[in-house]
């Protein structure tokens, strides 16, 4: 069998992310055909265990195999990475010979449109992390407390999933920190709350500053209580 | 297949699947796949039951302690994921796309005849040639890993005469959102 036994490695995917340079380098330099006429004997290959998997090596910044990451939209970061990381894979695909081997089976005029392409894609994958980033720094949690009856009230807490918080599982904070029901309900515009049976805006405002648990770190900064984004003022209800 | 799918809107069930049932698909699997039995215990040791993930459009996931392995569209061919594909690229016989095609296969696309009978493609010779409807590994020119898996939707040796329209199916690719699921 053609396949080499220092390819032996634990198949669990943390042991395969730190496979050392060397063994990598050794798996990659396999040629194509020799990897295929082993891909046509394994059917009477009788050894006992069977095979290892390969350790694929997958670029940490767009999580393709490294010799995709010019495919990918964050090919500068790639490159930075590879290079600091797996310095020998680097010199192996953009070195001046990869890159001249590369671009002769396409016209130059093709290249040029690919690497056009790329700059552009790279561009607008930044600009899109830029607005996303944006819209997580103004991110808003808002709780309301809702009107049931004369004298009962019920708190919906929506937005907290720009905050990476698992609606399900704060839920269930809450509703062992009250011992009430919370559940994760869909409000009318569709989007997901929790809502908390009674009137806990104050402790729950108080528990997401501080965080903790399912609550993640804290939503701290300033989470000064604009009360007239409230669907109601809550004075008015303030009960003797 | 998996251009759009979020686990959390997507996934309407899970549940274990009999040990029969289990049986049928590891038998299943095992006579279309290129894997001996001894290989096969590594990627889904007898041991670990088989967890049926159902998720919309008759598409059917089979994880082994949450990691998906293989995933199946209504009661067509079983596919590895692309993940276990690169850990064990003998599994699928292989076609090979030129370099032009694969900026069009991350995005998602069929992949076309011309792509595979070009300089830069290849297609396994006449006496390998694969029928319609099997399940492929999509490799690309000059590249190692696989970029895809797709399914035949001419034969092989079809593909080289008709040489024009789809010649397969793309049905997982790299970055796809099934690539971004690790668990489930």
């Amino acid at each position: 069998m053609p396949r080499r036994r220092a390819q032996r490695r634990s198949p669990s995917p943390d042991s395969e992310e730190k496979a050392g340079d060397k063994s990598e380098a050794d798996v990659k330099s396999v040629p194509q055909t020799e990897e295929s006429s082993a891909a046509l004997e394994t059917s009477e290959s009788v050894e006992i265990g069977g095979k290892e998997p390969l350790a694929v090596l997958y670029c940490a910044v767009c999580s393709f195999p490294p010799e995709y990451c010019e495919f990918g939209s964050h090919l500068t970061k790639c490159k930075a990475w590879l290079q600091e990381s797996h310095p020998d894979l680097f010199e192996k695909y953009y070195s001046e010979t990869a890159l001249i081997a590369k671009a002769g089976a396409l016209s130059l005029e093709a290249a040029k449109k690919l690497e056009e392409d790329s700059i552009k894609k790279e561009a607008k994958a930044e600009a899109k992390a830029e607005s996303a980033a944006k819209k997580r720094a103004s991110a808003k949690v808002t709780i309301k407390r809702i009107e049931r009856n004369k004298r009962k009230h019920i708190t919906a807490i929506h937005g907290l999933e720009a905050f990476d918080i698992d609606l399900k599982k704060a839920a269930k904070v809450f509703a062992q920190k009250f011992a009430t029901g919370a559940s994760v309900t869909k409000n009318a515009a569709g989007q997901d709350e929790i809502v908390v049976q009674g009137d806990v805006s104050d402790e729950v405002e108080e528990m997401l500053e501080k965080g903790g648990g399912a609550l993640g770190p804290g939503i701290g900064g300033d989470s000064g209580v604009d009360y007239n984004d409230t669907a109601l003022p809550r004075e008015q209800f303030k009960t003797p | 297949m998996f251009k759009k799918f979020s686990p959390s809107s997507d996934i309407s069930g899970q549940s274990i699947l009999k040990s029969s049932v289990q049986r049928t698909i590891r038998t299943n699997i095992l006579s279309h796949f290129k894997v001996d039995p001894d290989t096969f215990e590594h990627i889904w040791p007898k041991k670990e039951s088989l967890v049926l993930v159902k998720c919309r459009e008759h598409i059917s996931l089979y994880t082994v302690n949450g990691t998906p392995l293989f995933f199946q569209h209504f009661d067509g061919p079983y596919f590895p994921t692309l993940k276990l594909l690169h850990k064990y690229p003998f599994l699928l016989p292989r076609v090979t796309v030129d370099r032009g095609a694969i900026r069009f296969l991350l995005g998602g696309a069929h992949m076309m005849c011309p792509g595979f009978t070009s300089a830069g493609g290849e297609l396994p010779p006449p006496e390998e040639a694969l029928p319609a409807g099997t399940p492929v590994a999509i490799m690309s020119e000059g590249k190692e890993h696989a970029v895809g898996i797709g399914i035949t939707k001419l034969s092989t040796e079809e593909i080289k005469s008709v040489n024009k329209g789809v010649g397969v199916e793309t049905v997982c690719y790299l970055g796809d959102d099934l690539w971004n699921v690790d668990t489930v």
